[in-house]
């Protein structure tokens, strides 16, 4: 691997789509001591996350990939935190749900890609209802909402839940993804969500837009 | 100039890579037959009589050449004891996977298909269609072996089991193949004319091109040569551009492409070897005007028709209840004015 050294973020990049995860720590590691973790989240894993989730959206890499590449980025960043998740004390509250839907892939890619790239993400689980998630929301006051659907009956629930969410005292920032999202690029703006993603690395970006830089 | 072709003798001509009297079109509605008939949608996916009913009304009312003969893709959940999910406006989902744990694939058996209520009922749908039409093809309808376990596992489960545990895969895939070719060939013999082999798993949207070259083909090519009838891959939206020469190399006769794909260039990479189904975009149709469906036909029939081994249908295999009759009837009018042969104007 040493000849990627003169690219650690490349090199990085080949470690989790080899699933090499011996080497991804390492390029990881040494990234974070020469620049801090923080610093090492940004210049390392968020740029390799992206350019993965690019390659899956112009069909150069698989679903199989993008999960298996998120879950060795998520267990190299978050091994490196302490233990007991002082890193996350405070930080701006994001969630994330499957509404209505069973199927969860979606939301695990995204999970792992936010959490590689530093956020503390609480995860609503899957199947869950307009009703729910708007009181878990009350309840918990997220800053942003991460909700992935499969079918499109749930993607229009999303106006539902896109209403109830006004009337909280304090709406999170709606973001929307899944398959209906992707084969329509306007439905996230009709079903009233404030931005759709359509892979895993554009959640990272919108969560970045939505919390103004903070993490 | 001769008489029309019958529905049949049309789709079995632009099987044949030939141009019959106009394009086939296929409304693949697997749900919208319960609205025809005034049911919710659980009790109508329960009731074998009443998806037959729908289907002969949907085909009366559009005048397409289809119909479909196994409309729920999660009965090959069902069929296994697997949680299903009903809803009111959309199919149903598979719900809490059937395996929570990936050590109960040691001693999984498939479940018996002479007198599986669930199969039993498909089984009935198809009988029923085939009694009461003539001329119209009857599509049955399986999950290939290699896209069952996202259901039956849930798909990170699933990954891991392909990556981690070879022994158990292969143990589950041997069992969904004989459970697949057993189902297939019951439709086949109550009368269906082929089988759709609904594989999202091996389109490059899920898995590299190698997998699917190694494992997906694999599986496909085994399971076809025991299904006693003609298959069309479906790949449920999926990308399969990358692999469509080995899709023809499967025994399918025709393949499914999603909205996302090039219908030119696909036809063009198989031509001869494999008919083109597809490949309107289900989830937009729905705010389409009758004008935007009349272009998406259009758009579909330059791409694909002139040639004939097309079939005009939706990306997916499954056109939502979201999308309204006014677009349907465009869509089939559309197809019906710019979809005769020869499809000259398609030239200019």
């Amino acid at each position: 691997m040493s000849t990627q050294l003169a690219d650690p973020g490349r090199a990085f990049e080949l470690a989790l789509l080899s699933t090499d995860d011996v080497a991804a720590r390492r390029e990881f590691s040494a990234a974070a001591q020469r620049e801090g973790t923080y610093a090492a989240m940004d210049s390392l894993v968020v740029p390799a996350l992206q350019r993965i989730g690019e390659a899956w959206e112009a069909g150069d890499l698989a679903l199989a990939q993008l999960y298996l590449a998120g879950r060795i980025a998520e267990e190299v960043v978050t091994a490196a935190l302490p233990a007991t998740r002082p890193f996350f004390a405070g930080a701006p509250p994001i969630a994330i749900a499957v509404l209505e839907d069973h199927h969860v892939l979606g939301k695990r890619l995204v999970l792992s890609a936010l959490r590689a790239a530093g956020y503390g993400v609480t995860d609503y689980g899957r199947g869950i209802s307009v009703a729910d998630l708007v009181a878990r929301c009350a309840a918990d006051r997220p800053r942003v909402l991460l909700v992935s659907t499969l079918m499109l009956p749930s993607a229009l629930r999303v106006r539902d839940l896109a209403a109830g969410l006004t009337r909280l005292d304090q709406r999170p920032a709606l973001v929307v993804g899944g398959a209906p999202f992707r084969l329509d690029p306007e439905l996230w703006r009709e079903v009233g969500a404030d931005a759709g993603g359509r892979n895993s690395a554009d959640a990272i970006e919108l969560v970045r837009r939505f919390l103004g830089g903070a993490r | 100039m001769s008489a029309a072709m019958t529905s049949l003798e049309r789709v079995l001509t632009a099987l044949r890579h030939a141009e019959p009297d106009q394009v086939p079109l296929f409304l693949l509605l697997t749900v919208h037959g319960a609205r025809e008939v005034g049911m919710e949608l659980e009790p109508y996916f329960g009731d074998a009589h009443s998806i037959a009913e729908g289907q002969l009304r949907l085909r009366e009312k559009y005048g397409h050449d289809c119909l479909v003969g196994a409309p729920n893709a999660t009965a090959d959940v069902e069929a296994w004891g697997g949680e299903v999910v009903y809803r009111a406006d959309g199919p149903p989902n598979a719900g809490e996977p059937l395996l929570a744990d990936v050590e109960t694939i040691r001693t999984l058996e498939p479940p018996r298909i002479d007198g599986n209520p669930v199969v039993a009922r498909s089984v009935r749908v198809i009988e029923e269609l085939a009694a009461r039409s003539r001329g119209v093809p009857i599509i049955g309808g399986v999950v290939s072996p290699f896209s069952l376990p996202i259901m039956q596992l849930g798909f990170e489960k699933y990954l891991l089991l392909m990556s981690e545990r070879p022994d158990l895969f292969e143990r589950l895939i041997a069992l969904n193949e004989e459970y697949c070719v057993a189902v297939a060939n019951a439709q086949l013999a109550a009368g269906a004319t082929a089988i759709g082999y609904a594989d999202p798993m091996s389109s490059t949207t899920c898995v590299p091109p190698e997998t699917y070259r190694a494992v997906g083909s694999a599986i496909a090519a085994r399971t076809l040569a025991r299904i006693r009838g003609g298959v069309a891959m479906n790949f449920a939206s999926g990308r399969c551009a990358a692999i469509i020469d080995m899709v023809a190399a499967t025994g399918a006769v025709a393949v499914q492409v999603g909205s996302e794909e090039d219908l030119a260039e696909a036809k063009a990479a198989v031509r001869g070897r494999l008919a083109i189904i597809g490949n309107l975009n289900g989830i937009r149709m729905r705010r389409w005007s009758p004008v935007e469906a009349e272009a998406e036909v259009k758009r579909a029939l330059a791409a694909a028709a002139p040639g004939g081994g097309f079939v005009l249908s939706d990306g997916h295999g499954e056109i939502p209840l979201q999308v309204p009759d006014e677009t349907l009837h465009a869509i089939a009018d559309a197809a019906r004015r710019w979809g005769r042969y020869p499809i000259d104007w398609a030239a200019g």
